[in-house]
């Protein structure tokens, strides 16, 4: 699946297109096909988010994983810090980045 | 310490105001993004990994007390309670909300700091000896020359727009604690024969995707020409140095492809124009700001005794303190290497304790180590035992230094755009994996270094032991280098081999230093070893075959 990601431009957090908005968590990011370059240029147009791109991702039955390690780590947050990630009471949530 | 003056200090203010109205029209979508970048660069504040990251400049790692306890303020209403020091001697926070940003500056300018030039093709923060000042190895403090350095690069209309990054290192001893070969500019500061001062320039050197150690270009320009000089090595590379290619736009790429007879011919002619200029400043600004360095009023009468009754304190001062230059004084260094810490990182409330024992302890002056450590330069003998207990209390009191423990990391792919893999938890598990006091002490000075990306943000060519997190399809991957060091016996690291994996390579560094132990001389550090008996056996034990199941149960 094709996933559309960029940061918030207010805050700089990690989002995800879930099909009418950004979310800070990937499992509500949605397979956006072919539409993923104009919907994030229409959004970074309209001062919502910086650095628009949509990355490669699969739906797995734990949820939506984006295919490299680098988006899984900004999905998560520091695996070195997970009290600051988004799954701060998992701690073996640094294993689904690996 | 450098106090600003009135210019010093309009000009923090006024920058200030202009990213505070550039902030707010960004946001307001009436400056687009593409011209609000540069802006944001030029003022230290990146996009990251998870958010915008701020860099502030540490000027040549000095801090004062009420500087510190503002990072460490900082640290808790701005971000997310710590705060990372870098190895450029700077503090970074990653979690900063853009909107913010202009805020932190103005309370980072109310004591006298900013984040400007921590970011872009410009003459970056100026780098020194954590122990300038305070050390008896010196010729001179070679902190007013750092900051006359600063003076001059802040704003340099000329020097904004180089065709790349570019780093200045001061230190006036032999022993380079700066790394300086590996900057763009090394300055040793010298003294000659008839008891004149001036600087060894060194040009050219760095690390990143190619890594070259700076060659001497003069031994000695007089100290009242060291900014046309300066000028002159930056003219040239302006004029010259390659802007099609990123990755050959550093002054060592133009050093090397010119060469350094070459370069240097260039250099002097430069120079003996700009002297006909009349650019350097007076001799009496120097001064001006050398008077804000003079020694703190040091007890004449401090007693040299220190009681190590306790094997704790004794094993720390061992390892974490150094000689001072005043008697009955002592540098100490606080160690941000815990095990199982982050090297580099420290909470709010550390940063703050740590701005409190320098006000008590170290006449109000901190230092920011390169390798992410933090000193207080100026300790009486007497309050050094009260200084560890606070520090050790606090988790600040590892006595790790210069040891495997003490391992500089650079933030890698958990927090980094530019990283491959991930940086610090390789650090933690080799830090655990040696945190055994018996294991540190036998293997004794041994600097580990690792970056998560080949830009080498934690100087792994200049460990005794490097490592590099590359990206192999996808999956995080180390590449073992052995043999840099970055002091005055500078060289750079060898790979080894193939990479390995986050495991593969802990079991890799532990392999390097059983070779180590095994065929060390007399008084050898691991470096030593390394020189003289060459790459082979430590590549013949990492590599060696793993023995099948049937000849490990037979022995």
């Amino acid at each position: 699946m094709k996933i559309l990601t960029a940061n918030d431009l207010r805050s700089g957090a990690v989002v995800w297109w879930d099909g009418s908005g950004w979310s800070l968590h990937v499992n509500d990011a949605i397979d956006v096909g072919d539409h993923g370059a104009e919907i994030g240029a229409r959004e970074f147009a309209a001062q919502h988010v910086v650095d628009a791109q949509v990355i490669d991702g699969e739906a797995t039955p734990e949820g939506v994983r984006p295919a490299h390690i680098k988006d899984r780590i900004r999905a998560l947050g520091p695996t070195v810090r997970l009290d600051l990630s988004l799954k701060p009471a998992d701690p073996q949530a640094g294993n689904w980045v690996i | 310490m450098y106090k600003y003056d009135t210019y010093d200090q309009a000009m923090v203010d006024t920058r200030v105001e202009e990213f505070r109205d550039q902030t707010r029209r960004r946001i307001a979508g009436t400056l687009a993004e593409e011209n609000f970048r540069p802006l944001r660069l030029q003022n230290g504040l990146y996009l990251q990994l998870h958010a915008y990251m701020l860099r502030v400049a540490v000027p040549y790692g000095t801090l004062n007390s009420a500087q510190m306890r503002m990072l460490g303020d900082i640290a808790d209403k701005y971000d997310r309670g710590y705060g990372h020091f870098t190895t450029r001697q700077n503090i970074q926070y990653n979690w900063i909300k853009l909107e913010e940003a202009p805020d932190i500056l103005a309370d980072l300018a109310k004591v006298e700091m900013h984040a400007i030039q921590t970011s872009g093709n410009c003459i970056r923060n100026i780098s020194s000896d954590q122990y300038a000042g305070a050390t008896a190895d010196e010729v001179i403090d070679p902190r007013p020359y750092a900051e006359l350095l600063r003076q001059w690069s802040s704003f340099h209309p000329e020097f904004l727009h180089l065709p790349r990054k570019f780093k200045i290192a001061v230190i006036a001893s032999d022993t380079d604690r700066a790394a300086m070969r590996l900057h763009d500019i090394g300055l040793q500061i010298v003294k000659n024969e008839a008891g004149g001062i001036g600087a060894a320039f060194y040009v050219g050197g760095g690390m990143g995707r190619t890594p070259m150690i700076a060659p001497l270009i003069n031994p000695f320009v007089p100290i009242d020409q060291l900014i046309t000089y300066s000028e002159a090595c930056l003219r040239v590379y302006n004029r010259y140095g390659r802007r099609d290619n990123k990755y050959k736009a550093r002054i060592k790429i133009l050093v090397h492809e010119l060469g350094k007879e070459e370069y240097t011919r260039q250099v002097e002619e430069e120079f003996a124009h700009l002297l006909t200029q009349g650019i350097e400043p007076p001799l009496a600004e120097l001064e001006r700001i050398r008077a804000h360095f003079a020694d703190p009023a040091f007890d004449a009468d401090a007693s040299d005794d220190l009681d190590l009754g306790d094997p704790d304190f004794k094993l720390w001062v061992d390892n974490n303190t150094d000689p001072h230059k005043q008697p009955g004084y002592i540098i100490a260094t606080a160690s941000l290497k815990p095990v199982g810490g982050i090297p580099g990182d420290a909470s709010a409330d550390q940063i703050r304790l740590m701005a409190d024992l320098a006000e008590q302890y170290s006449f109000d002056e901190l230092r920011v180590t390169h390798a992410q450590n933090i000193v207080f330069p100026h300790v009486r003998k007497a309050d050094l035992y009260a200084l560890w207990q606070k520090l050790d209390a606090a988790g600040l009191g590892t006595a790790n230094l210069d040891t495997i423990g003490d391992i500089i990391a650079c933030p890698g792919l958990d927090y980094c755009s530019l990283a491959n893999a991930r940086s610090i938890p390789v650090a933690q598990k080799i830090a655990e994996r040696f945190k055994a006091r018996e294991r540190l002490e036998a293997l004794g000075e041994l600097k580990l270094k690792i970056s998560g990306c080949i830009n080498a943000g934690g100087h792994h060519h200049a460990g005794h032991i490097g490592i590099l997190g590359v990206d192999r399809k996808g999956i995080e991957n180390y590449q073992l280098l052995l043999g840099g060091s970055e002091g005055a016996d500078t060289s750079l690291g060898q790979i080894t081999g193939p990479g390995f994996s986050e495991d593969g390579i802990v079991d890799a560094v532990e392999k390097a230093t059983e070779v180590y132990l095994g065929r060390r001389e007399e008084g050898e550090r691991f470096l030593d070893t390394y020189r003289r008996i060459g790459m082979a056996p430590f590549k013949e034990a990492i590599y060696a075959p793993k023995p099948s199941i049937g000849e490990a149960l037979n022995g």
